[in-house]
This record gives C-alpha cells, structure tokens and sequence, in this order.
C-alpha cells in the first residue's frame, strides 16, 4: 500500500510531504514511548502516536521512518511540522483513536514488525 | 592505537530539550554522506540518540565524541556527573529515574541503555558516583 492509501483508509489530512504520496508502506508501529519505538522498529515503517513533540521527528529521523500519523486529531506545533518538512517525512492526522487507527490499518494488511522478547519480572522492591 | 581519520565532539547540555538530538542528526546526516551501509547507519544512529538523550535528560551534561576510521565507528559519551549507582540494575530494561518532564515527552521507559547495548558490536560503561559516566560504543563497517 501507498501513503495516499493510508490517508484514505483514515480518512487522515496531509499536514507536510504531500509529495511523497506514492512512497510505500507495508509495516506500522504504534506507540507514545520513543524509546520502545527506538528498540523495536527493524524496517521502513509508519509511525502511529498519541505526542506531537519535536522528538517525535527526531526518532522518526533516526529510524528512516517516512510517515508518520498522529491519532485523535492531533496536530503539532509548526516548528515540529518545519522539521518534518525538511526531512520529507509526510505527517497524516487522523481524528481515530490510535487504537482504532491501528486496527484499520492492521485489517488493510499493514503489519506490526517487532520480535518482542519477555522482560524479567523487576525484582520485588526491598522495603 | 587505532588510526582515527575523524574525531568530533558535540557538548550536550544538561535538561535542553529543545536541542537534543541535534548531534545525533549532525552524526547520522555526516555518516550517510560519506556512504555507510543505512542497516549499520540506523543501529549507529538509535545508539547516538539513546545515548544523548542520557546526557540531557540523566546527566549534568557532557560530551558525545565520534570517531571513525576505514573499518568502524567509534561513539563515546562522557559526562561530569552524578554517574550511576548500580549499573547492573541501569542496564535492565524498564528501569528508569527519568522524571515526569521526560516521561512526557516519551522518554523513561528505561530501554536506552538495553537499546545501545543491542544495537552496538562492543558496549562497555563505566561509572563512578560524583564524577561521571562513560559509554563506548563500537560499530564495524565490514
Ligand atoms: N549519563 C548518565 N548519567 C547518570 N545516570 C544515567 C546516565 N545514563 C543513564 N542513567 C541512569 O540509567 C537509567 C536507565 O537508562 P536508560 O537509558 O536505559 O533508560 P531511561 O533513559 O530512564 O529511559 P529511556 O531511555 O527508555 O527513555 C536512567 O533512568 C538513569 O537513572
Ligand atoms: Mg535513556
């Protein structure tokens, strides 16, 4: 599938990168914590997320991710959208709920991408 | 010795949200100019991102050097303080003492050090209390 795919599927407005419609998608990765998606994701996927703060784009900069699409119609501030722009990553905002945005996709076909192995339990905590 | 044929060094202040990430960017942007593999260019770049988050969230502020030469990469991230109490117990996934100003930002779910450690071929850390931390972290382009 296309980016111009997901935008339809969630029914999402195109925020920056509208030029980079036709790049394609076949993961996804849904998450507020940077760090577990610094962790997890292997390969060119979207980000789906809940924050619109500039380390958002970092990651997503980090990681070579090229779309990302922010749930419950969020919209980040327009530093953040410069950042995106000058990176060419595309920014989608859909008015779904994340977990109702990851399930449209996940029904399309888009797959997640992690191998999650179990953490220990965390050691009882010494009173 | 090795032979580098680059050193930088990029300061990281302490709690500068604003700017964090920036030497991580300058290093994955200089990097991929000068043609390394994107598979080993994006566990470099996750490692330096993890690693100066550290510094700005965790530290009292400090430096992230890199280093290459024809065969690897080298990243150092050295700080002035307060260094780790028990590293053993740093280095497990989901410890954390960020605070709530990082945690909202989608930091402190206590996996960078875990992260760095996975994607580097050679990870070492040293840490003394009061006088600082010191993470390297080498990468083979080959
Ligand atoms: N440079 C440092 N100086 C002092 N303490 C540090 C430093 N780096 C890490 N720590 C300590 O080690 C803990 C674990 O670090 P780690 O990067 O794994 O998790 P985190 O930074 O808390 O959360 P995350 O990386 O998932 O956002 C930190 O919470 C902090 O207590
Ligand atoms: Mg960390």
């Amino acid at each position: 599938m296309t980016i111009a795919g997901i935008v339809d599927i969630l029914d999402a407005r195109v925020l920056c990168g509208s030029e980079n419609l036709g790049q394609e998608v076949t993961t996804a990765c849904g998450s507020d914590l940077m760090s577990d998606v610094l962790a997890f994701v292997k390969d060119k996927t979207i980000l789906i997320t809940g924050l619109t703060n500039v380390h958002v784009i970092r990651t997503a900069e980090m990681l070579d991710i090229h779309c990302i699409v922010f749930a419950r119609g969020k919209i980040p501030g327009e530093d953040v959208l410069s950042e995106a722009r000058e990176l060419g990553i595309a920014v989608l905002s859909t008015c779904h709920t994340t977990y109702t945005t990851c399930g449209l996709l996940y029904q399309a076909g888009i797959r997640g991408n992690n191998d999650c192995v179990p953490q220990a339990r965390p050691a009882a905590k010494a009173e | 010795m090795r032979e580098y044929s680059m050193v930088d060094h990029y300061p990281v202040s302490a709690r500068d949200f604003a700017t964090a990430g920036d030497a991580s960017a300058s290093i994955k942007r200089k990097l991929k100019q000068l043609g390394v593999d994107s598979a080993i260019l994006r566990r470099i770049a996750v490692a330096s991102y993890e690693v100066e988050l550290n510094l700005m969230i965790h530290s009292v502020g400090g430096t992230l050097t890199m280093m290459m030469s024809p065969d690897e990469i080298l990243l150092v991230s050295s700080d002035a303080g307060p260094g780790i109490p028990d590293i053993e117990k740093a280095l497990q996934e989901g410890f954390s003492t960020a605070d709530e100003e990082a945690r909202n930002l989608g930091f402190g779910a206590g996996m960078g050090l875990p992260n760095m450690r996975r994607n580097a071929d050679e990870f070492s850390i040293q840490s003394a209390l009061g006088r600082g931390t010191e993470i390297r972290m080498r990468f083979r382009l080959q």
